[in-house]
């Protein structure tokens, strides 16, 4: 603990939230490309320090994610994406202080929850990590679609045709399991490497929201009015406990679990907070409309996942996200062998590391706070002059992300088509998760029933998988019970 | 004296020329982007360890004026890294850190037209050997047993491994053609899933290369029982191989750096020079020892037979695998 507190290690923290700050808040670069940039540099500190210079951009970088998706409606990570769900709307009803605020006070929570749980339980969620296997997982990823399917208020069959439009989209490229290329739509190869998240992010959330929010204002020349005291900002902080503090709850547990199981991330950790929250609010239906808690449940839980995803990499030398495959590789550079003796070999680094968790996490809150008058002041732009500046960001984002024109038109595309469908009241952030989840879901899918010959019963009779997706498939189903017994009282009446 | 525009221009220039290295002008061609440095494999896996690992040494060294950029194309059983590479625009600056799907999945995949003889050979950085693992808690201790488990489970025995016709479907495949084995195999997208599987007992046996299982052997939780190498491994000297139980089998996954195709002379010998240090640097020498990989130094001729030799021997394990 005492390591994270040298001066070098102090000063190394506040430079990394600071960078990854701008990183998470860039659209397009995420915690992924400013780990992976900086990791040379850290051949010039002591390999304890370098770690933590890494896991303070890793934090910065949640954090940051939050701000464009806030301000601009682009996500500026993938982590963040569903930060716009409801980020947006309150940002342009004027209370984008309000938002920030919501999204920084929960990722500090988020954070601060997900280390308390790493410093007490690691070692036994590292063996909870290892007891789901490909049936728990898939059982997992169906409760996640289940979360969005159900009790949402949202219009069910459009739903459920914006998830399968985004499994077909996610299953476009490699077979991950088989090797074979799928769905090359008119045979271009750059469909071969699948149509990547963060390009359809962008196009739903920043080209389709930029094309929308001028269908809306015809032209008009508008600001969004945003004025910030600091008195204001203080209201808002006391605002946001009281509105908040579900979706932080939910988010920085949920956020936690979802983090340390392998492969999953944070990512999805945030958009089945997002999913949960809804569920479980009693005003479903003002989700998506600017819900506090809309915002708090993704942000808080993308921090307590990214803390969540140290644990299986340390332990078990597995990485649970992108991000911690680099800093993986960067630990062996170093010279330390993570696996299960790493906490018993090297406790004066797995400890330091831990402690830096702490402090990037109270640095990071406070830079934040600091800088949150200067992204509103960004708002008060005009629209005329803002719409270039996302367009050109959107396009910037996305070609960092994959360096490939065909991203860039498939954004396009995207986001026209996202402009269309949100005319027709279809729901997209359905469509977003599945084409998240669906590359976790189909090969676990494919695994279970491999495993079992075939027999889907493998889903009901293991100990974890079958409470889980008994829960899911309930939630699937509860709505279309409650819509049959409603028509059959309207027949009787 | 009075300072011109001129005597401002004449010492810039004297600058510069003076800033510029000796070593610049007596090389003839030297890199003038930052190079793309494509891992045929997602973030985590060996091959990825391994391109990271070269990208450090090569920077703290200071070994190149213009960075490698690690770029992980791993869709496709490595196909999408083929295919970048194989159509890069400048070629020479890019280059492909590959395993032995460099092997199998053109063979596997004719339609997408790649032709590895077309590459430029540049540096076998090492092969990497295969071991069969077990979790402790089967509580088996050598092969023979395996064997024994295996057979009384009739049919149920369960392994992990990556893709099927990648490196670890084609040993299993092997393995069990030779001892008479009935194997139900799920396949992965990682070696690190594989083995984290293991160690969680969702599936009974693997063959993770050393890299992959070392943690969880150091902690004791694997057990190896057999290796696929041609001697037995220095860091596990009691573990028999292969040859030993009357098969002549060794399989490795290779470790090799190769250009695109059309990549210049000039650039080709740079690169192989650039990875010749890299390989003679005490760090890359202990990976070497402590990732348990063999040292198979081999220059460019020797590199395109290699890989001729490869691509036949994999037409073979991959027809045999197919009945």
């Amino acid at each position: 603990m005492l390591v994270s507190i040298q001066p070098l290690n102090l000063m190394l923290i506040f430079v990394g939230v600071a960078v990854g700050l701008f990183i998470g808040a860039m659209p397009g670069l995420g915690s992924v490309n400013g780990v992976a940039i900086l990791l040379p540099i850290t051949f010039l500190v002591p390999a304890g320090s370098a770690i933590i210079f890494l896991a303070a951009i890793y934090y910065g970088a949640m954090y940051g994610g939050a701000i464009s998706s806030i301000t601009l409606g682009i996500p500026g990570a993938s982590t963040a994406v569903a930060t716009t769900f409801d980020g947006r709307p309150l940002a342009l009803q004027g209370r984008a202080s309000l938002a920030l605020v919501t999204a920084a006070l929960a990722s500090f929570v988020g954070g601060t929850v997900a280390n308390v749980l790493f410093t007490l339980f690691a070692p036994v969620l590292a063996t909870v990590a290892l007891s789901f296997g490909p049936p728990e997982i898939f059982a997992l990823m169906l409760l996640a679609f289940a979360t969005f399917v159900g009790l949402g208020g949202d219009d069910i069959p459009k739903t459920i045709f914006s998830i399968c439009f985004g499994l077909v989209l996610a299953s476009v490229g490699f077979d991950q399991i088989s090797g074979e290329p799928r769905l090359v739509l008119f045979e271009m190869d750059g469909f071969l490497q699948g149509i990547g998240f963060l390009v359809l992010a962008i196009g739903v959330y920043g080209i389709g929201e930029m094309l929308w929010t001028i269908e809306q204002t015809r032209g008009e020349v508008t600001t969004t009015n945003a004025n910030l005291t600091v008195k204001g900002m203080f209201s808002d902080l006391r605002e946001a406990s009281q509105r908040a503090w579900k979706g932080t709850v939910i988010g920085s547990f949920l956020g936690f679990f979802v983090g340390v199981l392998p492969a999953a991330g944070a990512t999805p950790g945030s958009l089945m907070s997002y999913g949960v929250a809804k569920m479980v609010s009693r005003r479903p239906e003002t989700f998506g409309k600017g819900n506090p808690d809309g915002i708090s449940a993704p942000e808080s839980a993308n921090n307590s996942a990214s803390t969540g995803a140290m644990l299986p990499m340390l332990t078990l030398g597995i990485p649970g996200s992108p991000t911690t495959a680099i800093l993986l590789g960067g630990m062996v550079i170093w010279g330390l062998t993570p696996g299960p003796r790493l906490f018993i070999n090297e406790t004066e680094f797995v400890w330091g590391l831990i402690g830096s968790f702490y402090i990037s996490n109270v640095a990071a809150l406070l830079i934040n706070l600091a800088f949150i008058p200067l992204f509103v002041w960004m708002l008060r732009m005009p629209f005329t002059i803002l719409a270039p500046m996302i367009f050109v960001l959107s396009i910037a984002g996305g070609y960092a992300a994959t360096r490939n024109m065909h991203d860039i038109w498939m954004m396009v595309v995207f986001g026209l088509g996202a402009f269309f469908l949100r005319k027709l009241d279809y729901p997209l952030a359905p469509a977003v998760l599945a084409i998240v989840l669906g590359p976790i879901a189909e090969p676990t899918l494919r695994q279970s029933l491999l495993l079992s010959s075939g027999d889907p019963s493998i889903f009901f009779t293991r100990p974890i998988a079958g409470p889980i997706t008994v829960i899911a498939l309930i939630l699937i189903f509860l709505p279309a019970l409650q819509f049959v017994r409603r028509r059959r009282r309207k027949a009787m009446a | 004296m009075k300072t011109t525009k001129r005597t401002l221009l004449k010492l810039a220039l004297a600058a510069v020329i003076v800033g510029t290295p000796a070593a610049a002008v007596a090389e003839d061609w030297e890199p003038t982007r930052p190079i793309d440095f494509v891992i045929m494999a997602g973030p985590g896996g060996g091959a990825d360890q391994i391109a990271r690992f070269i990208q450090s040494v090569a920077e703290k060294q200071d070994m190149t004026n213009r960075p490698l950029v690690p770029n992980n194309k791993g869709g496709g059983s490595g196909a999408e890294a083929l295919l970048h590479v194989g159509k890069a625009r400048d070629a020479d600056h890019t280059l492909l850190v590959t395993l032995n799907s460099f092997f199998t999945t053109p063979l596997r995949q004719e339609k997408l037209g790649i032709d590895t003889e077309t590459f430029t050979p540049i540096a076998m950085m090492g092969v990497d050997p295969f071991v069969l693992w077990v979790h402790k808690d089967e509580g088996i201790t050598d092969f023979e047993s395996f064997v024994e488990k295996v057979k009384t489970a009739d049919g149920q025995w369960v392994m992990g491994g990556t893709g099927k016709g990648q490196e670890d479907s084609i040993v299993i495949a092997y393995l069990s053609d030779a001892f008479g084995l009935k194997i139900k195999y799920i396949p992965y997208d990682g070696g690190g899933a594989v083995a984290k599987d293991l160690a969680g007992r969702q599936v009974m046996a693997t063959v993770n290369n050393p890299a992959e299982a070392k943690g969880f052997y150091d902690s004791g939780d694997f057990v190896p029982l057999l290796a696929f190498s041609d001697e037995r491994l220095p860091a596990y000297p009691d573990v028999p191989t292969m040859k030993e139980k009357g098969h002549d089998f060794s399989y490795y996954n290779q470790r090799a750096v190769v250009g695109a195709p059309g990549m210049s002379d000039e650039a080709a010998a740079y690169y192989r020079d650039l990875f010749s240090k890299i390989y003679e640097t005490a760090e890359w020498q202990g990976y070497l020892k402590s990732e348990s990989l063999s040292p198979l130094w081999m220059n460019a001729e020797e590199q395109r037979a290699y890989w001729a030799k490869q691509v036949e021997n994999h037409k073979k394990l991959l027809a045999a695998m197919e009945n």
